[in-house]
C-alpha cells in the first residue's frame, strides 16, 4: 500500500488513494497503540512473575470466549457507549467535558424521582418509561449544557466546571435520596421508591442485555450522521477547529457549544435512565459507578468518532468483564485491569502525536489532502 | 433489618447445637459432586478489618477435599456484584456463593438466587427471611458481646477511665457496640465514660484519624472503633502513645505497645460448619447467627496494653458470655436521663436490635 504502487496519472484513483491512506492511518495508529500497550503490560506481568499469555487468554475467555462472556461484555458496554458519546460530542467542538458521571447520576435520579408519582398512580408503563427517559435526558442535558454555557458566556474552564458540577449532581442525589425522597423501607441503604418489575425496561430478545445497548448504538449512528453529514455538524467541527474563525464567519458559536453540551448531557442522562429503569429499579449510591469516567477513555480511543465508539465500548466492556476472571484464576489484585487501562490511556495519548508523522500514510507528491 | 427479626429469633431459639441439624429441603443433590465456592469481598482482603476477617476464615474452606475456592475482592455494592457472581457461576462453574458485604443482598443476591435456582447463596448479614429464595440464606454474629469484653479489659487498662469510640454511623448495630463497650467498662470501673464521634461513613480514613486525635486531645486514653478498616485509628492512637481495642480482625500487629484486645468475628465457626456440611453433601442452613455462646466470636490475643487484672477480668467476662450471662441489666438510662431498659435483657433479645440511644455514661449524641 505504498504511494509507488499507484499510477501517478490516475487522478481519480489518487483521490481514492488519499482516502484509503487516511483510513489506513486512522486504523493503524490506534491498533499500533493497542499492540504497544499489550507489550508494555506484558512486561509488567513478567515483572510480577505472571504469564502474559494466560492473561490475554483470560481476557478472551472473560470478554468474548462464550455467549455468556459476550453478553457480559455487552452489558458493561451499554453505559460506556452513552458516556463515551457524552465526552466525544463536546470534544468535536473543542471542549473537554469530563462531567459525564454527574449527568448520568442526575439523569438516573430524575428518572427515579419522576417515576414516584407516576408509579404510585399506576400510570401505564408505555407512558411512564418515555417520561422517565425524557426527564433523565433533560436533567443530564441541562447539567452539561450549563458547563457549556459557563464556558461560552462566562469564560469558565469547562473541564473544571463539568467536574465540579459532577460532584454537585451526586450531592443533589444524595440529599434527596437520604431525605425527602427516601423510601422508608430502605433502612440501611437509602434509596428512592423502587419502580417495580412491571415498569422495568426488559432485555433485548434473545440476549441478557438491556435495551440501553440498542439505544446507545442507535444514538451513536444518529450522532455520527449529525456530526459528519449535516451543516450543524460541520459548523460544530469548524468551531472546534478555530472558534474565532467560526465566529468571524458568523456561525452561532454559543448556540453550537451549548447544543453540543446538551446533547452530551442527554446521552449521559439516558445512561442514567437505563441504570435505573433496567438495573437498579431505584436511585441510590449505586448509580455512582464510574461509567462517566471510563466513557472518557472510550471516547479517546475512538478519537471522538461516534461510530468507532461502538466497538471500543465493547472492548472496554470486555476488559472490565474479564477483570473478575483474571482476579480469580490468576490470583492477581483487582487493580491489574486498572493498570492495563492506565497504560492504554497513556499510550493512546502519545499515539495522538503520530498522526501525519508516518510517510507511508501521506498522500505523496500530489499534496491533495482534502 | 427489623423485618427479619422474628424469623431470625425463632431460628436462633432453635438452639445453638441444633443449628447444624436444621434440615432444609434444598441443597446439593449428591455428596460427591465437586463444590466450587465463589467468595465476593467489598474491599481488599488485607484491610485489617471486615474483609480480612472473612478472607482468613475462608482458608478453612480451602482445605476441604473437593472444594475449590475462587475469590474476588473490591467488588462494589452495585450491579458489579451481580456481574461478578454471574461470571463465577457461568465461567468458573461456582455452585456456592458467599457474598460477604451488607449491600450485596438486596436486590443482587435475591435476584440471582431466583435466576439460578441450582446455585446456593449465603450472605453475611441477618437479612434472609421466610419468603426469600430457599437457595439463599444469611449468616451473622453479634459482635457487641466481644465489644463488651473489650470494655471490661479497657476499664482496667485505662488510668483515667475516659475511653474514646470512633463510630461510623448511628445505626442499631453500631450503637449496640458502643453501649456494650460502655457497660463492660463500667463493670470494672464504675466511673468509666465513653466519648463517641461519628464519622458518617464506613470508610473515611482521614476523618477517622481526625476523630482519633480529637478524642485523645479530649483526654481519652483508650480508643476503639466501629468502622470497616480500623487500621488508621489504631495506628494513630499508637503513634500518640494511647492504648487501643480493635474491631473486626486483629490489629495487634499495628500497635505493639498499646493494644489491649479487640472484638473479632469468628467466621471460621460458620465456615467450618459449611465445610462439614459440604463434605457430607448436606444442605446448608438458611439462617445461622450467634455470639459467644455458640463460638462465633473471639477477642484478639491480649497485647502489651492489657494489664494482668484486665486480662483476668476479660477472661471471666468471656466465660460469663459463654454461659449466656446478660450484658444489658436494667434499669438502664440513656444519656438524656430517660429509662430505656427496664429489666434484664437476654443477649439476643430482638428489642436490642432496634437500639436508638446512647446509654448514660456515653458522651456524645446521635445527631
Amino acid at each position: 500500500m505504498t504511494a509507488e504502487a499507484v499510477p501517478a496519472s490516475a487522478i481519480l484513483l489518487r483521490s481514492g488513494n488519499v482516502r484509503v491512506k487516511k483510513l489506513a492511518e486512522t486504523i493503524a495508529i490506534p491498533l499500533g497503540a493497542l499492540l504497544a500497550s499489550a507489550v508494555l503490560f506484558s512486561i509488567f506481568l513478567l515483572l510480577l512473575g505472571k504469564s502474559p499469555i494466560e492473561f490475554f487468554a483470560l481476557v478472551w475467555t472473560g470478554g468474548f470466549g462464550s455467549s455468556f462472556a459476550i453478553q457480559q461484555s455487552l452489558q458493561r458496554a451499554a453505559p460506556l457507549l452513552l458516556t463515551g458519546l457524552a465526552f466525544a460530542i463536546p470534544a468535536r467542538i473543542g471542549l473537554t467535558i469530563i462531567g459525564g458521571e454527574g449527568a448520568l447520576v442526575l439523569g438516573g435520579f430524575a428518572a427515579a424521582a419522576i417515576a414516584i408519582p407516576l408509579v404510585s398512580n399506576s400510570a401505564p408503563a408505555f407512558l411512564t418509561l418515555p417520561i422517565m427517559a425524557i426527564f433523565a435526558m433533560s436533567a443530564g442535558g441541562i447539567w452539561i449544557g450549563l458547563a457549556g454555557w459557563l464556558r461560552h458566556y462566562r469564560g469558565v474552564n469547562e473541564t473544571i466546571s463539568s467536574l465540579l458540577l459532577s460532584y454537585i449532581a451526586i450531592a443533589i442525589m444524595n440529599f434527596f435520596v437520604e431525605g425527602m425522597l427516601r423510601d422508608p423501607s430502605s433502612a440501611n441503604k437509602p434509596s428512592t421508591m423502587p419502580i417495580g418489575d412491571a415498569y422495568k425496561v426488559g432485555n433485548i430478545p434473545g440476549l441478557d442485555v438491556h435495551w440501553g445497548l440498542a439505544a446507545g448504538i442507535l444514538l451513536a449512528v444518529v450522532l455520527y450522521i449529525l456530526m459528519s453529514r449535516t451543516t450543524f455538524g460541520f459548523a460544530a467541527r469548524m468551531t472546534g477547529g478555530n472558534p474565532r474563525a467560526a465566529l468571524a464567519q458568523g456561525l452561532p458559536v454559543g448556540f453550537l457549544i451549548v447544543s453540543c453540551c446538551m446533547i452530551a448531557g442527554a446521552c449521559a442522562g439516558l445512561a442514567g435512565f437505563f441504570e435505573v429503569a433496567a438495573i437498579h429499579g431505584q436511585a441510590n449510591a449505586s448509580l455512582v459507578a464510574g461509567y462517566g469516567f471510563t466513557g472518557i477513555l472510550v471516547a479517546f480511543l475512538a478519537r471522538h468518532n461516534p461510530l468507532v465508539i461502538i466497538p471500543v465500548a465493547v472492548l472496554f466492556g470486555a476488559i472490565a468483564a474479564s477483570g473478575g476472571v483474571i482476579q480469580r484464576r490468576m490470583a492477581m489484585p483487582d487493580a491489574t485491569v486498572l493498570v492495563l487501562q492506565g497504560i492504554l490511556f497513556v499510550v493512546l495519548l502519545v499515539s495522538e502525536t503520530f498522526y501525519g508523522r508516518f510517510k507511508i500514510f501521506q498522500p505523496g507528491r500530489t499534496g491533495d489532502r482534502t | 433489618m427489623t423485618l427479619s427479626t422474628l424469623s431470625r429469633r425463632s431460628l436462633l431459639k432453635a438452639g445453638a447445637a441444633g443449628l447444624a441439624a436444621t434440615a432444609l429441603p434444598f441443597g446439593f443433590a449428591k455428596a460427591q459432586s465437586p463444590i466450587v465456592l465463589g467468595a465476593v469481598y467489598v474491599g481488599p482482603r488485607d484491610d485489617f478489618g471486615w474483609n480480612q476477617a472473612h478472607a482468613t476464615a475462608m482458608a478453612i474452606l480451602k482445605t476441604v477435599p473437593g472444594v475449590t475456592v475462587i475469590e474476588e475482592e473490591n467488588v462494589p455494592e452495585t450491579d458489579a456484584v451481580s456481574q461478578s457472581m454471574e461470571s463465577m457461576i457461568n465461567l468458573d462453574g461456582a455452585n456456592l456463593i458467599l457474598a460477604t458485604s451488607f449491600g450485596y443482598y438486596s436486590p443482587f443476591v435475591v435476584d440471582l438466587a431466583k435466576k439460578y435456582p441450582d446455585v446456593q447463596f449465603r450472605h453475611a448479614a441477618p437479612l434472609w427471611k421466610e419468603g426469600d429464595p430457599t437457595n439463599a440464606g444469611s449468616y451473622f454474629c453479634y459482635l457487641n458481646q466481644a465489644h463488651y469484653v473489650d470494655g471490661v479489659a479497657a476499664g482496667l487498662s485505662s488510668p483515667t477511665g475516659k475511653l474514646g469510640f470512633v463510630a461510623a454511623k448511628p445505626i442499631p448495630s453500631v450503637l449496640s457496640n458502643i453501649n456494650s463497650f460502655l457497660l463492660g467498662a463500667k463493670k470494672t470501673n464504675p466511673a468509666a465514660t465513653v466519648q463517641v464521634i461519628f464519622t458518617g461513613e464506613w470508610s473515611m480514613p482521614v476523618r477517622e484519624a481526625e476523630a482519633t486525635n480529637a478524642l485523645i486531645d479530649a483526654g481519652c486514653d483508650v480508643i476503639t472503633c466501629h468502622v470497616d478498616g480500623p487500621k488508621v485509628i489504631v495506628e494513630t492512637a499508637e503513634a500518640r502513645g494511647v492504648k487501643t481495642c480493635g474491631h473486626n480482625a486483629s490489629q495487634a500487629p499495628l500497635a505493639p505497645t498499646g493494644f489491649i484486645t479487640g472484638a473479632e468475628y469468628k467466621w471460621s465457626t460458620i465456615y467450618s460448619l459449611y465445610a462439614d456440611l459440604l463434605a457430607k453433601g448436606e444442605p446448608l442452613p438458611n439462617f445461622i447467627a450467634g455470639g459467644y455462646h455458640n463460638d462465633m466470636l473471639q477477642n484478639s490475643p491480649y497485647g502489651a496494653g492489657a494489664t494482668p487484672e484486665a486480662i483476668a477480668a476479660a477472661d471471666a467476662a468471656i466465660a460469663g458470655l459463654k454461659a449466656s450471662e446478660p450484658i444489658y441489666v436494667g434499669p438502664l438510662k440513656d444519656n438524656a436521663g430517660n429509662v430505656v431498659i427496664e429489666g434484664t435483657m437476654d443477649n439476643y433479645d430482638p428489642v436490642l436490635d432496634g437500639m436508638n440511644y446512647l446509654l448514660e455514661g456515653v458522651v456524645g449524641s446521635l445527631t
